[in-house]
């Protein structure tokens, strides 16, 4: 029996291989589907999970990795969908078609968490993440007023 | 007019919002424009809607609007019912949205074309207004006043004299017993007392996305469904030729293999064909995929090599091809000339890549042995095409396929062509339960409908101020017309228009040809489609003459622009997208006006002091029927390392409905085209892809995009024009024209990952 920490509640997976990726398994096991399928090898971000606060691509990370370690979705970003992230992302318009804006705002989350006033050379390097819509300005923008509200 | 309430019950779910027994007052817009109608449902009767329906008002006020078109990334699932909601003067607080199945009734909802607020501003308007005048008479009535001292305000309907307000719950009851006026009649709202068009709000969807709450193609579920991946031929056409599938079906979770059988005749929205494997989870079904032990006979296209192909492109281009605009006699005058300049441009396949791939769920229903309905859920662009290609499939009526629609992780016009959404449909109808298609970003790199592959040949003469006399264009590549009709190697009129044949310069004779070119791949449409290829040939033949000329890059544009004039359309021998010239005339006047104001915005006149390695790039071009211009700045340093600082924007689109949505898609258009310029290229090597994912097939990402865009979107009385698509076209052009200014190289081929930009 495999039991996974997702957003402080402790779910049981059954038997199911140890490398299953856990993205798979939050969207079609768990009905986590905030997290998002974008490439499978890790080349887009759309699909950012937290791991114990640090931000992982969860379609390359397999339940046996994940282990003891907390996971984070989008569902357990905030309660109320209020994190400073995502305010910060309300006030800006990020999100055109949306798609991509989970992992943007989870890896974006994990940054500040990290490190709490981000360069702009230092969100360029931290934020690789695809975004077909072309939202980046704004993403740049929206991690600086997170990053006040944060120091706040 | 009469009253079209349908008693019809089949088209179940629509308008779902509104509860059993409410009166509600409806007017609906169909596809005749004039053609609009209010329904009644009597209180306590069942509730039976005609999808026609736009709006409907609840004897609680509660407003539902009906948003036919698609999401994707526009805000046009806010935007449109904001105009409703306007001439309606409904409190936007007390508005709800309900997404249309497909129904061809509603009208297109073919969310493509940058179309949709150009097509439906109006009649959305008039759909508002009706339902107003409604509830304006029916407050006159009970006032026993004249209804034109009653006017909607907020919700409400109010008499200035006396004073006396009613809401408009309260007003329904009454409105609903009323005639419905002809749309002749109607009172509409002058712009200046407009309360959201032209004014910002966030969208109807934001707070879904920003939790992980919205629903989009890949997430949409049905009891009891299985998912499938599928094993699609590696070449366009080819066939499954064995099979082994044993070692797939020992996947944990695997439940069926099964066979989809490849297209006849032309490929349109049918499937590819290949090998589902449907599973418990879309993870078994990939790993079973990926255990499939299949062979294929690639059958005509397996010869598919686009090196090869450039070439053949290249000499259609030299040659002379099909004439669709000749105005004067551009050959003599070019043969007589001494000053004779020319280039060649090209650019190749691109895929569409949306960030969500792909993804439908179909539960077809058979009963007694016959198929009866298939209902589905998909990001589309499209729900009327899925209904027309699923209903063929299963020979069933269209009418009896009914589609919900997802938001979209976007489209970029892959998402109107449904061959996707088949698949599900046939896999359902097979395993009678319902089945949930995922495409693989690898399937979604290697099985798309491509982006043409071109060549642009240019020619001008020119005289001694450096302008030319006389401008030939000859241009080849495969048409989107043979996704239609098999074999066809002519290219189509829409296609030529986009960036060719339209030509806005002052030039005595011009003249616009095409030639044949082939299609061994499914050709599709792309965000600004031709205007891609084509605008990058002109804008850097412009630029081009220019330098020639000696002159600046911006005062050389201008005055190939000519006076400020309205084109001759006729004489260009333009469809103008099916717009009548009165109502979107092809106005230089504003298309310089873009270009000039786009050059202030970036401070033109440091073009020329900029050192070695920093450049400014200039160009500009209608499409769409609206008006871009765009500046580009870069930096290369000597190894050739490009960074774009800053880009320009300025886009004139007639009137705006939502200033900020279209202020990000000017933005996002800017990172588009950047990857379109910077990495974009899919090449075949025997008929196959030879880029399978985001690795290498790049998508700029934000160290790479443009770091910084400042758009303005110019105040305009004019009817709206597209903006989705309007400020891609100009982006490239002006990139490898400031590309050129900062280095001295001249680029005439995307992708710029191909060319060496160091210097010395």
């Amino acid at each position: 029996m495999t039991i996974i920490n997702v957003n402080g509640e402790k779910r049981e997976l059954g038997d199911i291989p140890d490398d299953t990726p856990l993205l798979w398994v939050l969207r079609d096991q768990l009905g986590l589907t905030g997290t998002k399928y974008g490439c499978g090898v890790s080349e887009c971000g759309v699909c950012t999970v937290h791991l114990d606060g640090e931000a992982v691509q969860s379609c390359v990370t397999t339940v046996g990795e994940v282990g003891d370690s907390l996971v984070t979705t989008i569902e357990g970003l905030s309660e109320d969908g209020t994190h400073p992230v995502q305010n910060a992302w309300r006030e800006h318009g990020v999100p055109q078609c949306g798609y991509c804006q989970v992992g943007q705002m989870m890896m974006a989350a994990a940054l500040l968490k990290a490190n709490a006033s981000p360069t702009d050379e230092e969100i360029e390097n931290e934020m690789w993440n695809i975004c077909r819509c072309g939202t980046y300005p704004r993403i740049r923008a929206a991690i600086k007023t997170a990053a006040k509200e944060m120091q706040k | 007019m009469s009253n079209p309430f349908n008693k019809d019950m089949s088209r179940r779910g629509f308008l779902s919002s509104i509860s059993t027994g409410s009166l509600v007052l409806m007017a609906r817009v169909s596809q005749a424009e004039d053609d609009v109608a209010v329904a009644v449902v009597e209180e306590g009767s069942v509730p039976t809607f005609d999808p026609d329906l736009f709006v409907s008002i609840a004897r609680d006020g509660v407003v539902t609007i009906t948003a036919h078109r698609s999401e994707m990334g526009t805000g046009i699932r806010t935007g449109l019912p904001r105009v409703v909601a306007d001439e309606l003067e409904a409190d936007w607080s007390k508005v709800v949205i309900e997404q249309a199945v497909g129904d061809k009734r509603l009208g297109s909802q073919n969310t493509d074309g940058s179309n949709s607020v150009r097509h439906f501003f109006q009649r959305m308007r008039v759909a508002g207004a009706t339902a107003r005048t409604m509830l304006e008479q029916a407050a006159a009535e009970i006032w026993n006043v004249e209804p034109t001292e009653c006017h909607g305000r907020n919700h409400r309907v109010v008499h200035a004299e006396s004073g006396k307000s009613l809401g408009y719950g309260d007003l329904v009851e009454a409105a609903s017993k009323l005639d419905i006026p002809a749309s002749d009649t109607l009172r509409m709202k002058p712009a200046s007392e407009w309360r959201y068009i032209g004014k910002d709000a966030p969208i109807t969807d934001l707070d879904a996305i920003l939790t992980g709450k919205a629903e989009y193609g890949i997430d949409a579920r049905m009891e009891n469904q299985l998912y499938a991946v599928i094993a699609r031929p590696p070449v366009v056409g080819g066939k499954l030729k064995t099979l082994e599938s044993a070692d797939t079906l020992a996947v944990e979770g695997v439940q069926h293999v099964i066979e989809i059988e490849g297209y006849q005749g032309a490929p349109v929205f049918q499937p590819l064909g290949g090998v589902a494997v449907c599973a418990d989870s879309t993870w078994a079904a990939w790993q079973g995929r990926d255990l499939l032990k299949v062979s294929w006979d690639d059958g005509p296209n397996g010869e598919y090599d686009t090196e090869v192909f450039a070439a053949d492109l290249a000499e259609a281009a030299k040659r002379p091809g099909k004439v669709w605009r000749n105005n004067g006699d551009a050959m003599a005058t070019i043969a007589n000339s001494a000053a004779v300049q020319n280039a060649d441009y090209s650019v190749p396949h691109l895929a569409h890549a949306s960030m969500e791939t792909p993804c439908a769920v179909a539960d077809v229903k058979v009963e007694s042995g016959k198929v009866v309905s298939c209902v589905l859920k998909a990001a589309t662009q499209n729900p009327q095409a899925v209904q027309q290609a699923v209903a063929a499939a299963l020979a069933i009526p269209e009418a009896e396929v009914i589609v919900h629609v997802t938001l979209l992780g976007s489209g970029f016009g892959r998402k109107s062509k449904p061959d996707y959404c088949v698949e599900a449909a046939l896999l359902s109808l097979k395993l009678q339960r319902p089945v949930h298609v995922t495409w693989t970003r690898e399937d979604d790199i290697q099985h798309d409908y491509y982006h043409t592959m071109s060549h642009v040949h240019l020619e001008a003469s020119v005289g001694e101020d450096g302008l030319p006399t006389a401008w030939l264009q000859r241009a080849a590549f495969p048409s989107i017309s043979s996704l239609f009709s098999a074999g066809s190697e002519n290219a189509a009129g829409f296609e030529v228009e986009m960036g060719l044949q339209d030509l806005p310069y002052d030039v005595p004779h011009i003249r616009v040809e095409s030639g044949k070119a082939k299609a061994s791949t499914r050709i599709g449409w792309l965000r600004s489609v031709n205007h891609i290829p084509h605008n990058f040939a002109v804008s850097s033949f412009a630029d081009e003459l220019a330098h020639h000329a000696g002159r600046d890059p911006l005062e050389y544009l201008l005055a190939l622009l000519g006076e400020d004039r309205l084109l001759d359309m006729k004489a260009a021998g333009l469809s103008n997208r099916g717009a009548s010239a009165e109502e979107y005339p092809y106005d230089i006047g504003r298309l310089k006006h873009v270009t000039r104001r786009v050059a202030e915005m970036a401070d033109w006149q440091r073009a020329g002091e900029l050192p070695k390695g920093r450049g400014l790039g200039i160009a500009s071009c209608r499409s769409f029927l609206g008006y871009t211009g765009h500046v580009v700045e870069v930096e290369i340093d000597q190894k050739g390392k490009l960074q774009i600082p800053k880009v320009w924007v300025a886009l004139d689109a007639g009137v705006i409905v939502s200033p900020d949505r279209v202020l990000a898609q000017v933005e996002g258009a800017a990172s588009m085209a950047a990857t379109i310029a910077l990495h974009g290229k899919i090449s075949f090597t025997k008929g196959r892809v030879n880029q399978s994912n985001f690795d290498d097939y790049r998508i700029a990402t934000m160290s790479d995009s443009p770091r910084e865009v400042v758009a303005e979107l110019v105040k305009s009385d004019a009817p709206p024009a597209g903006v989705g698509e309007t400020p891609v076209p100009s982006f490239a052009p002006a990139l490898c024209n400031a590309i050129f200014a900062a280095t001295g190289k001249r680029i005439r081929s995307l992708p710029l990952a191909d060319h060496d930009l160091s210097w010395s």
